[in-house]
């Protein structure tokens, strides 16, 4: 064996350097997305959005039901005000609330209100306030099928607590043969499909079966998923995913993710007809909800069971959450100007084309007014 | 053909009666035959169920045979022979998928205009945007993380194996084990604790770094204590009695002979970093827009990225292609990486007698 | 860069190290240059060891927080709900997942590992060898991101075929019953961690077969063995403790892998005692799924049954070791 004398390891260590290095200085990208080849649409300047003394780069976290509404948002806010960066990370509504009471992102945005003992912690970090909420987003909670052969399906309440806790077990049973006259149901297994993570969409879904048929659903609720059985994946694109690829299965998600492959469940209420789960019939629905926060706090209790003809039952709320006082000097004028373009007519105007419900006129005036006095 | 070999080299007068060099391939020809014919038979949809088929009756049949013709000893052995070609075709089909399907499925929206640039404000369920900030979050990011680790994990093995024997050596033994054992997202916490909330530091890609070093450390102390204690005793003892001390020693006769399996074990401690999701996006946060200072504010990385654009498709098939054509340009990454270390470490490494 | 000086500040002050170590230091380092190296690479060994009981310090205290707190049996309990009032939560189902999904992962990809590494290195033709540990050593590098996405796009729309073929013919056991849901289940995710520390045990066990003494090979060849018989005799015991090392490794990925098994797995928190039904969870993949939307209580449950985790691959390596320290005088590279 004979040895060379030279100095691997610095000449490896230099290799692997100079080839990071390389590669990253040599290379130069862009952040121009906004319009070019590739088919990102590009959006014009808006000149009702106010960008005041705006700048620098806010950070924000929480729920990721609103992400494809906050993308919106952010694309049509970014193209007037140049200067700001809305970086919104929709990693779940309980790592927004924490990441917000522990003072890392101007705004959380959550599915579910701020709870006394958060409300505590985020005194902390408001200082002289304390966090609040706003309802900005709201949207219809779709039950996705898959069905070879049965294009329109109506469940009401208890059914689906049925099939959600694995009594009814078979397509072809009685209870929704019995809602569904017509339709030609094979005899095939049920799949019910749930979020095998905690989520603000199985808390809205199971709160809507604990009002509507408290009978067949005997669990508490929660984000998360109590009833056993059934199958279970990881958010609402796993959901998706295993009900397009599962014959006999059925699941809950935003109405986003229910596309291509499934079919959506028209939900029998109170009223005569069934309904579809529609962006339109989902804020009838949310026109019905009461404000139940205090001062300047503007949480919601939704309706879950709604008797009014097209009103669908199964929606749920995204709130921002800020501090009414004692937002941090340096992101309060971009916060402030991005929530006032969000609660404006242009912003939630936006809404419906991404699949989401606009708040009723009534609950929005008060958001704006509160969003006027943030300090 | 592996047989062929062998029985040439063995004197053919000698020879026991053998089977034909072709033996093999009949019998895993008329294997498959078989495994699709009972599949088809039988009315098995799967690939997976013929290919097992075929597998056994493979083995099984060349023991069969080769027992009653060749005797024991001789079956044992094509046995072992069949065996270890099954296992290695068995092995290559979901690998050779997983490239297959990155690749045919990532090529569809990556181009120069992907990889130049940013996500921007382009929402995920739309087509278009980039991963180019990604690319340059997972280079600073891992780049970091082995620019601390390496040379602090390489000094821990050293230590290890050429010096430590007493109770300080046992206890970082035994604290390289547990640490193989934190949960990636455990080590993010930590950091998350330490670094963003004690410190206050907020988010940036040195903080991903330091999580991503406390996974990378215990892989490149085990691999390269491994390969050090591979090193023959008598390099060091040659070198010693010549008179050169024992820090020269290890630095050029021992880490030399172990280059290249030290080079391996970092690259497998890369690869693995290189794809962690959960620590990233607790620390770095992630980001649509290009940072290319890893000191301060968020930046993304090409894991979360994948991961992200999986998770947050809003069931959008834009999403998903562009979750595979970051899953394709990570590869390639790691596997550029990869051959340039190894062509390095081939070319430094001794020239051995074999 | 200032990294190393970032780096050193929480550098605790150095321990006197023990007195027998002082002596061995004292002899073998006269040399300044050999003293310089020494406390270079004993500082390293500390500063390891310090950043390592920084964390379980961290961790314990954090676990402690939440175990006092549960109203369940941590160990026993088949729930999981750290937010409830009272909080309860255990990780019998949690202990129960990634023991069964490792040793499914392990049983699959160990022996295939060790026959492709014997493959490349003494089966294969050589122009077919070298190219083989090239890819498979480049497979290795491939993020376990990418296998999760993989596993949940391509391999689940495939097993279906292979489950109902276990069911027909292996359901009496009960343990390959099949109620005919998408075939997340344990099986899928122990097939798919097979595949993807297949090529890290393939690699390590390849280095380690290629370092047998060829006199030991050719001895053995003379004798007039047959190939097998070589590889038994020579190659295996040579190898064994560098196979069992490469198998801990591919363990330590297998039992700590979060990401691809939270994609494949349908998750629930029961046990199921048929491996293709779907139920069950892993530590690792239960603190992704959990973690994002977990209050301060159950990020400190989750961290909880992290610290089982780590405890128990602390048992693995600790057993490896011992197999390994048992073998050692078999290793002929330092005869």
């Amino acid at each position: 064996m004979k040895l060379q004398r030279k100095n691997r390891l610095r000449a490896l260590s230099l290799g692997a350097v100079a080839v990071t290095g390389a590669l990253t200085l040599t290379a130069c990208g862009s952040d121009d997305t906004g319009g070019g080849s590739a088919g990102g649409s590009s959006a014009p300047a808006n000149s009702k959005i106010d960008c005041g003394d705006a700048k620098g780069q806010l950070l924000a976290d929480g729920s990721s039901a609103q992400k494809n509404a906050i993308d919106a948002w952010v694309k049509q806010y970014t193209a007037s005000c140049k200067s700001v960066q809305i970086n919104y990370k929709g990693s779940g509504s309980g790592a927004g609330i924490t990441a917000f009471t522990q003072g890392q992102v101007a705004f959380a945005g959550s599915d579910s209100a701020l709870k006394p003992e958060e409300v505590t912690a985020s005194k902390e970090v408001c200082k002289g306030g304390q966090g609040i909420d706003l309802p900005m987003v709201g949207g219809p909670i779709a039950v996705g099928y898959n069905v070879p052969g049965v294009d329109s399906l109506v469940l009401d309440a208890k059914t689906l607590a049925l099939i959600f806790d694995s009594k009814i077990t078979n397509w072809n049973d009685k209870a929704i043969k019995a809602l569904n006259p017509d339709a030609k149901l094979p005899d095939l297994k049920i799949q019910p499909y749930h979020r095998s993570d905690e989520s603000g969409t199985t808390d809205n879904f199971t709160k809507y079966l604990i009002a509507a048929a408290p009978d067949n659903w005997k669990y508490e609720g929660g984000k998360a998923w109590q009833a056993k059985g059934g199958q279970s994946a990881q958010g609402s694109s796993g959901v998706a995913q295993g009900v397009k690829e599962t014959k006999g299965a059925i699941s809950y998600m935003e109405l986003s993710y229910a596309k291509d492959g499934m079919s959506t469940v028209d939900i029998k209420t109170g009223a005569t007809e069934p309904v579809k789960a529609t962006v339109e019939n989902a804020t009838k629905a949310i026109s019905e909800a009461q404000v139940v926060g205090t001062g300047k706090d503007l949480a919601l209790k939704l309706n879950y069971t709604p008797t009014a003809e097209g009103a669908y039952p199964i929606t749920l709320v995204t709130y921002e959450i800020v501090c009414d006082k004692g937002n941090k000097a340096d992101t309060l004028p971009a916060t402030k100007s991005f929530l006032t373009y969000i609660a404006s007519e242009d912003g939630q105007g936006l809404l419906a084309d991404a699949g989401y419900a606009p708040m009723p006129e009534e609950i929005i005036t008060k958001v704006r007014s509160t969003i006027s006095g943030l300090s | 053909m592996s047989n062929a070999t062998l029985s040439d080299k063995r004197p053919s007068t000698l020879r026991a009666a053998s089977l034909p060099k072709w033996f093999s391939w009949a019998v895993a020809a008329a294997s498959v035959a078989l495994g699709l014919g009972i599949s088809a038979a039988l009315g098995l949809e799967s690939s997976i169920q013929w290919a097992l088929i075929a597998g056994v009756l493979f083995v099984a049949g060349t023991f069969g045979i080769a027992a009653r013709v060749e005797g024991k000893r001789q079956a044992k052995d094509r046995v072992a022979t069949s065996v270890v070609w099954v296992a290695f075709l068995l092995a290559v089909v979901p690998l050779a998928s997983l490239v297959w399907e990155t690749v045919s499925r990532g090529v569809k929206v990556l181009d120069t205009y992907f990889l130049t640039h940013s996500m921007g404000v382009v929402a995920d369920t739309e087509p278009g945007g980039g991963i180019y900030h990604a690319i340059l979050g997972t280079l600073e990011q891992v780049g970091l993380a082995t620019l601390i680790s390496v040379p602090i994990g390489v000094l821990t093995a050293i230590y290890l194996v050429e010096y430590g024997r007493g109770k300080l050596a046992k206890a970082v033994t035994f604290f390289v084990d547990v640490m193989t054992g934190v949960p990636s997202i455990v080590a993010g916490l930590f950091i998350l604790s330490t670094w963003i909330l004690i410190l206050d530091m907020g988010p940036s890609g040195f903080a991903g770094a330091m999580a991503l070093t406390i996974l990378m450390l215990p892989v490149v102390v085990r691999s390269t204590e491994e390969m050090l204690k591979l090193v023959p005793n008598e390099l060091r003892e040659a070198s010693l009695a010549l008179g050169v001390p024992k820090w020269r020693t290890i630095l050029k006769v021992v880490l030399p002979t172990a280059i290249g399996g030290i080079t391996t074990g970092v690259m497998l401690a890369v690869a693995r970093i290189a794809g962690e999701t959960a620590p990233v996006l607790l620390l770095v946060w992630g980001s649509n827009f290009i940072n290319t200072n890893p000191f301060s504010d968020p930046q993304a990385s090409l894991p979360m990225y994948i991961y992200l654009q999986y998770a947050n498709s809003g069931g959008s098939g834009a999403a998903y292609d562009r979750a595979w054509a970051a899953a394709l340009t990570l590869i390639a990454f790691i596997m550029i990486l990869n051959l340039a270390a190894r062509g390095i470490a081939r070319w430094k490494a001794p020239k051995t007698g074999r | 860069m200032d990294i190393s000086t970032t780096k050193d500040t929480p550098l605790p002050s150095t321990p006197p190290p023990p007195a027998a170590e002082e002596k061995r230091a004292a002899r073998g380092a006269t040399r300044p240059g050999d003293r310089i190296f020494l406390g270079l690479s004993r500082g390293s060994g500390i500063f390891l060891l310090a950043i390592m009981a920084a964390i379980a310090v961290f961790l314990s205290y954090r676990a402690v927080l939440a175990i006092g707190k549960d109203e369940g049996n941590f160990f026993t309990t088949f729930e999981w709900n750290p937010t409830g009032n009272p909080p309860v939560f255990g990780i019998a189902v949690l202990a129960f997942g990634t023991i069964v999904s490792s040793i499914i992962a392990m049983a699959i990809a160990v022996p295939v590992a060790v026959g492709i590494a014997l493959f490349i290195t003494h089966y294969a033709p050589r122009k077919l060898g070298g190219p083989i540990a090239y890819v498979v050593d480049l497979l290795a590098a491939v993020p376990s991101i990418v296998y999760g996405l993989w596993g949940a796009l391509v391999l689940v729309p495939q097993l279906d075929g292979l489950y109902g073929w276990l069911n027909d013919y292996l359901g009496w056991t009960g343990i390959f019953e099949w109620q005919g849901g998408a075939p997340r289940s344990m099986l899928t995710v122990g097939i798919l961690l097979a595949i993807m520390i297949l090529p890290i045990i393939t690699n390590v066990s390849r280095e380690v077969f290629r370092q047998v003494p060829q006199m030991h090979e050719e001895a053995a060849l003379a004798l007039g063995a047959t190939r097998w018989e070589v590889i038994r005799m020579a190659v295996l015991p040579f190898g064994r403790s560098g196979v069992i090392s490469a198998s801990m490794l591919g363990l330590g990925r297998a039992l700590g892998e979060t990401m691809a098994v939270a994609m494949v797995l349908s998750s629930s928190f029961e046990i199921n005692l048929s491996l293709l039904d779907p139920g069950g969870g892993t530590f690792a993949q239960n603190i992704a799924s959990k973690f994002s939307e977990a209050t301060e209580m159950g990020r400190d449950a989750l961290i909880a049954s992290g610290l089982v985790l780590f405890v128990i691959t602390l048992l693995v390596n600790g057993a490896a070791r011992l197999i390994i320290a048992r073998r050692k005088e078999f290793s002929g590279a330092n005869a």
